[in-house]
């Protein structure tokens, strides 16, 4: 039982930065943006959160919990939107290769967070010996106070910091966004056939660039919550790792739903850790690692090969929009 | 709400819009390098600025700095060779790319290439004659990245799987068995299967020079490629599946057969890539061998506009970079991270730079002759 509970536990804590990845990349794609650049996006995200929090923790007499939350969140949001505005100012107005772009985009946002998490302490000249912001880390990760006492109940649902709800919470509202709204409606009208819904008088470039703006923001935040809650504010580079590729396996593996992606982020986050329970050697740790990605394969073969319409990625996904062109 | 009075807005003809934007069908050569050229210098001194207050140093001296770094005594050979193995990697995905068959796989198609050839050198090493040797690590290599080429490229060609993502999951495969094999043959768990395991099938050094063989074969590789894609009946097929599959079927081309045969040559290239970087300078390999050259191919592929001789200059460029930023970064002790910011700020210009060479933007004043100059001077936004 007590196993039971800590691998449920240990899962969910793994697939939140996944959600909000996927959740984030789902969004964007239903406007037919593919934005590869999602996991430099994430990357920027969490070093725009580590270093608000790092002049806070460093100005700060004492370290308050709601400021302490308030400016890493609010850096994270300012960091991961300038640069999704970049990747749609780049593929939106000035129409360029999104592929293209969006790697780009990983490059460049790997090496900001690399980068400023490795060299941030020299060039601000401090003299703190590594980057460490367990103070914030822990307003991050307060729990609701009666978890303590209500056994595996309580360990299960309610031990976890709030980001871990509001990824949960953001999937649902995107996905009651896009199924109930009339805007969502809209929203997936620009992403199957941009043409046609500007036709109908959908502003398309407005469409495109909100849900890639919110999509990278959302994203963003699964980058916070790596940093402060699952690694306690410690800043180890690429520590991060290929998540954000996980996160965009999800989606496929969720066929574009985001409250399926609730599912897949805590699935791919029991198989992250799921070495851990079995008694294996761990040179077979790497095949393992595998199974996301080939369960992904699968999903996506699948999901082609049977050719059902609710299960298809948006049509005009990866493709510019020009109205001209029509 | 602004959904209700969209209408409203659509039936609203009489506000001009400020400025508009029509496809151009051809520009000049002279002016198209001209754009490129003025991204490139904005792209270098937004650069300097971002070296300059990260670091302090006076912009000039930085660029001393990056030459010294790229092209400073002895550095020359090793900065030669990072141009043709990135130059090889481009090359390989050019074909898909030319078919719009979008290949995000060549970094596990590289890898998967460094491992086969890893593998023959491990358990062939010494049993049998170098030369012999390095043919079977050749053919394997070729063979591996082949098949990890064509998995994807049979569905994509057969259901019409989504390419992008399929070569991208085919990545993280290629690095989960390389880390395996890393447990699997180096028992002391150091995560590098090193010269010291590896130590037959060294590629000859010719005229005593290290990395001759990779470069000449690269370069050997880059002018068949343009000779493949000009002038062959091949590279006519793909051209003519890039612009439309519907044209391709009707003029009788087989266009399964041609993406399938097309990403076996993308992967067999990749897998030659593999088996110079293992064979031919690292005699080492580990999970992070390929250092996302796999991704970076793939832009230095598209500012060529797909085009062999164009990539040199493309390499070029951006290995300058990335071997002067990593001088930067050593000089003031900083993280060596650096240059693939530099990197990604370089492919923002000329990513950018692109619109105003297939655009033209025409601004609504009385006069509505060419706007070119004005498109060129608005590309510092």
């Amino acid at each position: 039982m007590e196993i039971i509970v800590s691998v449920i536990q240990r899962a969910i804590l793994q697939g939140t930065p996944l959600l909000f990845g996927a959740t984030g990349e789902i969004l964007t794609e239903k406007s037919g943006n593919l934005n590869l650049g999602i996991p430099g996006i994430m990357y920027i995200g969490a070093i725009s959160g580590v270093v608000g929090g790092f002049f806070y923790q460093n100005s700060a007499a004492r370290v308050q919990p709601v400021p302490a939350i308030l400016i890493p969140l609010l850096c994270c949001l300012a960091g991961s939107l300038l640069t999704s505005l970049l990747y749609c100012f780049l593929t939106v107005t000035l129409k360029a290769n999104q592929n293209v772009t969006g790697l780009a985009i990983t490059t460049f946002g790997v090496g900001v967070g690399n980068f400023f998490g490795g060299s941030l302490i020299k060039i601000v000249k401090s003299d703190v010996p590594y980057l460490a912001l367990v103070k914030i880390a822990k307003a991050y990760k307060t729990t609701l106070p009666f978890a303590k006492d209500m056994g595996p109940i309580g360990q299960l649902f309610f031990s976890y910091g709030f980001l871990v709800y509001l990824a949960v919470i953001l999937a649902v509202a995107v996905s009651l966004f896009l199924s109930r709204s009339r805007a969502g409606l809209y929203l997936r009208a620009v992403g199957e056939n941009p043409a046609t819904a500007d036709a109908a008088g959908i502003n398309v470039t407005r469409y495109k660039y909100l849900a890639t703006c919110i999509g990278g923001m959302i994203a963003g935040l699964g980058g916070l919550f790596y940093i402060m809650d699952y690694s306690n504010g410690i800043w180890s580079n690429n520590g991060f790792g290929d998540r954000g590729w996980l996160a965009i396996a999800i989606v496929i593996f969720a066929t574009w739903k985001p409250t399926m992606a609730i599912l897949g982020s805590y699935l791919f986050g029991a198989l992250y850790i799921l070495f851990n329970y079995l008694n294996v050697p761990m040179r077979l740790l790497p095949l393992i690692q595998m199974l996301p990605y080939l369960v992904t394969i699968i999903v996506l073969v699948a999901v082609s090969i049977r050719k059902k319409r609710e299960n298809q990625p948006p049509a005009s996904l990866g493709l510019s929009y020009f109205r001209e062109e029509r | 709400m602004s959904k209700q009075n969209k209408p409203q807005a659509a039936a609203r003809p009489a506000r001009e819009p400020f400025l508009y934007v029509t496809r151009r069908d051809q520009i000049p050569l002279g002016r198209a390098i001209l754009i490129r050229v003025i991204a490139i210098l904005l792209a270098l001194i937004v650069c300097s600025v971002v070296t300059r207050v990260l670091t302090g140093d006076d912009p000039l001296s930085i660029y001393a700095t990056i030459f010294h770094g790229a092209f400073g005594t002895g550095r020359m050979l090793v900065t030669l060779h990072d141009i043709a193995i990135l130059l090889c990697i481009s090359l390989a995905v050019t074909p898909a790319f030319r078919m719009r068959f979008w290949n995000t796989g060549a970094e596990g198609q590289v890898l998967i290439g460094c491992l086969s050839t890893a593998v023959c050198m491990l358990v062939l090493g010494g049993k049998v004659p170098d030369g012999l040797l390095i043919l079977i690590m050749a053919v394997s290599a070729i063979l591996s990245g082949v098949i990890w080429g064509v998995i994807p490229a049979f569905f994509k060609a057969h259901w019409n799987t989504n390419e992008t993502l399929f070569t991208l999951m085919m990545n993280y495969v290629a690095i989960q068995l390389v880390e395996y094999f890393l447990k699997v043959a180096d028992k002391t768990g150091s995560n590098v299967v090193g010269p010291d395991l590896l130590t037959h099938g060294w590629f000859p050094e010719i005229f005593g020079v290290k990395y001759l063989l990779n470069i000449l074969i690269v370069a050997i590789v880059c002018i068949a490629m343009h000779i493949y894609l000009r002038y062959s009946k091949h590279g006519y097929e793909i051209a003519v599946v890039g612009e439309s599959e519907n044209t391709a079927h009707y003029i009788g081309i087989d266009v399964k057969k041609v993406i399938i045969r097309t990403m076996a040559l993308s992967g067999a290239i990749c897998g030659l890539a593999g088996l110079l970087l293992v064979g031919g300078s690292s005699h080492s390999i580990d999970s992070n061998l390929v250092d996302g050259r796999g991704f970076t191919a793939i832009m230095v592929s598209w500012l060529a506009k797909f085009d062999p001789f164009t990539m040199i200059l493309t390499t070029l460029l951006l290995v300058f970079l990335a071997r002067g930023a990593d001088e930067v970064t050593s000089k003031f002790g900083l993280n060596s991270d650096f240059s693939e910011i530099l990197t990604g700020i370089i492919l923002f210009f000329i990513i950018g730079c692109e619109f105003f060479i297939n655009y033209q933007v025409h601004f609504n004043h009385h006069k509505k002759e060419k706007a070119a100059p004005a498109a060129v001077s608005g590309e510092g936004n």
